[in-house]
């Protein structure tokens, strides 16, 4: 037995394997000297490799986005971190405008090898400006990335193929995973263009689908519903864009119900664009009922707890919803 | 009420003063320091801007130019004073109006001419046309127009250059329009507490659009906000390209040296609207008057009076230099005019780096 990881453990392995295997990467950001804003996601890195690379910023989110990219093109490969995706609002034209145009506009014939790190951080009576994740809207995006990890090995080599490849990548973890557990492997590098959606549970009955902390409450559903009798394919996206639907569509055509949760705003959001995408393959012929989606209340976050309580999907909202759609087919 | 620490509103920084007085500065300019074989290169290379700006200005009227142009006739001397100064390694960003900087750090006349038009032989092999200007070769590391954004961009490549500890500098050219975007001052700040050898160039042609920045700022100074951060600052004369070339030297020898950023801001005034072919006189306030008077500041002919003054140069030999870059303007998009577009494929293959 290998020792055990948990996510933001698993986070700080990934940028240590960085740090110390390319000299062209560096993190730039707010309170990377601070265990006070990741977590323990990036404990001690600057007394390792130096606060030459690992920059703790001033609170200039578009700037240093903006610095970042500039440093992209000119031969490194930062990692700019946003400790919650709230504030990286600020920085938005940095990797909306520009990074994710830039090898489009001009040509494709220069690479910006741009990692964003984001998080989301929410609950706690947060309110409405801690509490966002809004990858659906970066998943619009052609020309970036958006990365989504769930399990604590996914979010060290996940990292590490987001730094690597030489687009730009938003990378968004979740500190609702942080305390998730995974026995630890030996790294692979794998390029991210070759890395999509994966099979984390096996059943016959419904398809759940979801990225980074949906995926727990996916699991979590199914682990409750085989006890009833329901077997649930869970599949982890994993990268949101591009987005590949094939595997869905398998698992669809095999089950022939469709569940897709997420953790952000149903209007536009990932959960439909699941849909959609089975919708326009041949696996909607399979469909036995209308899909289903479990997403954000579509509400700013509240701070009040019980109103939080309503607010975000819990694996108990998955449940029902998913023996609704196996029982009564919808 | 008296308070331990009270401050003035006025009177930190200097305005502007003649240099924004149209009615100054029509003399020719002094050569001191500038050889006359680099004052050659220099009417040679304002010359062939302006002769490819108007090039450009007739597409547009002629209709064969669709795509959003900004021309920089007028403004020709500040990037022309800048390029002999930049090396190997140096990292230059431009902004909306950018035909200029490319041209005078050694852009392929043609490739502007094809990336105008949209034509796969362009300098960004038609994708981003005329405000999408690249040429790494020679140090153009990419112009782009939402406002102020290339400035913390060539903050990070200043950042770049510090890391790598080669002795490069970044370059920043922004307007004074930029001034007004906040990621100016987040740039600022970023370079100078990281003291990253940055050079910010400020042209300040007085004109944001139709507006002047009489009505959008309470002074005419964009220097100003860079004082604030401790950045030294040049304030020169945007149309006299020998002030400009010593400024140039003086800001990049300050930033090559590691002693951190450096604002250069140059007084300039475009001839031309603020996008498009014609000269804009009943758009904005103040325009209409100004632009005769302006124009007798023209960079050119006050560099090539200056010339004629040291070597009795003749009118037919100035002549003689319009005519060859008027011809090989009129070559030269010719061929552009009759390039191939990108082919269909390339509005997909260029999104992502592909796996080979």
């Amino acid at each position: 037995m290998g020792k055990k990881l948990n996510y933001g453990e698993a986070i700080c392995s990934g940028f240590k394997h960085l740090l110390a295997n390319y000299p062209d990467v560096f993190c730039l950001g707010q309170g990377l000297w601070s265990p006070w804003y990741v977590g323990n996601s990036m404990t001690n890195l600057e007394q390792d490799f130096g606060k030459e690379r690992v920059i703790d910023s001033p609170v200039s989110e578009l700037g240093c986005t903006g610095a970042g990219l500039g440093a992209a093109l000119s031969g490194y490969r930062p990692i700019v971190i946003h400790p919650r995706v709230d504030f990286f609002l600020l920085a938005v034209d940095q990797l909306v405008n520009q990074a994710a145009k830039w090898r489009h506009m001009f040509g494709g014939t220069v690479s910006a090898p741009l990692t964003v790190r984001a998080v989301i951080n929410r609950g706690g009576e947060q309110g409405a400006q801690h509490s966002q994740a809004l990858h659906s809207w970066f998943a619009h995006i052609p020309g970036l990335r958006v990365v989504m990890p769930a399990t604590p090995m996914d979010a060290r080599d996940l990292l590490i193929s987001s730094v690597l490849c030489d687009d730009p990548v938003l990378y968004i973890d979740d500190r609702w995973l942080y305390d998730l557990t995974e026995e630890e492997t030996d790294v692979v590098e794998t390029p991210l263009q070759e890395i999509g959606p994966i099979r984390r549970k096996e059943g016959d009955d419904i398809t759940i689908v979801a990225c980074s902390h949906s995926v727990k409450l996916a699991i979590q559903a199914a682990q409750t519903l085989s006890k009833e009798g329901i077997n649930c394919d869970v599949i982890d996206l994993r990268v949101i864009n591009p987005l590949d639907i094939d595997l869905v569509c398998d698992s669809v055509k095999k089950t022939g119900r469709l569940l897709a949760v997420d953790g952000d705003w149903t209007n536009c959001g990932l959960a439909g664009e699941i849909i959609a995408g089975v919708s326009e393959d041949s696996a909607f012929r399979s469909l036995k009922c209308p899909p289903a989606r479990v997403t954000l209340v579509d509400a700013p976050a509240p701070t009040s707890g019980p109103l939080e309580k309503i607010y975000y999907p819990t694996f108990e909202k998955v449940v029902t919803v998913a023996k609704k759609l196996v029982n009564d087919g919808l | 009420m008296a308070f331990k620490n009270q401050f003035k509103t006025d009177g930190f920084f200097p305005g502007l003063g003649k240099l924004a007085d149209p009615d100054q500065y029509h003399e020719p300019i002094q050569l001191d320091g500038v050889r006359m074989e680099t004052a050659l290169r220099f009417i040679d290379k304002m010359i062939q801007i302006r002769c490819a700006e108007e090039t450009i200005a007739n597409g547009i009227t002629s209709g064969i130019v669709k795509c959003p142009c900004h021309l920089a006739i007028g403004q020709e001397a500040i990037p022309t004073a800048l390029a002999p100064h930049i090396k190997d390694g140096d990292k230059v960003f431009g902004a909306h109006r950018s035909h200029a900087h490319y041209l005078a750090l050694g852009g392929d006349l043609f490739e502007l001419f094809a990336e105008v038009l949209g034509k796969e032989a362009g300098c960004s092999r038609g994708m981003g046309g005329s405000m999408h200007l690249i040429s790494k070769e020679n140090q153009l590391f990419g112009t782009v127009p939402i406002v102020g954004a290339t400035i913390p961009i060539a903050t990070g490549a200043g950042l770049a250059s510090r890391m790598n500890g080669k002795n490069e500098v970044a370059v920043s050219f922004l307007g004074d329009g930029s001034a007004e975007e906040g990621v100016l001052h987040e740039s600022l700040n970023l370079a100078a507490s990281m003291k990253l050898p940055v050079v910010y160039i400020c042209e300040n042609n007085l004109f944001s659009s139709h507006l002047h920045i009489s009505l959008r700022q309470p002074a005419d100074s964009i220097a100003r906000y860079a004082d604030a951060h401790r950045i030294p600052t040049i304030c020169v004369d945007g149309n006299d390209v020998a002030e400009l070339y010593h400024a140039a030297e003086e800001g990049i020898r300050i930033c090559r040296e590691g002693n951190g950023p450096v604002f250069i801001e140059a007084i300039t005034y475009r001839w031309r609207g603020h996008v498009g072919p014609s000269e804009d006189i009943d758009v904005g306030v103040q325009r209409k008057d100004g632009l005769a008077v302006w124009k007798m500041r023209d960079p050119i002919n006050r560099l090539w009076r200056a010339i004629e003054t040291d070597q009795g140069s003749t009118s037919e030999r100035l002549d003689a230099i319009w005519k060859r870059h008027r011809e090989e303007c009129n070559t030269l998009w010719q061929k552009a005019v009759q390039a191939d577009y990108p082919a269909d494929q390339e509005l997909l293959d260029r999104v992502y780096t592909n796996l080979d």
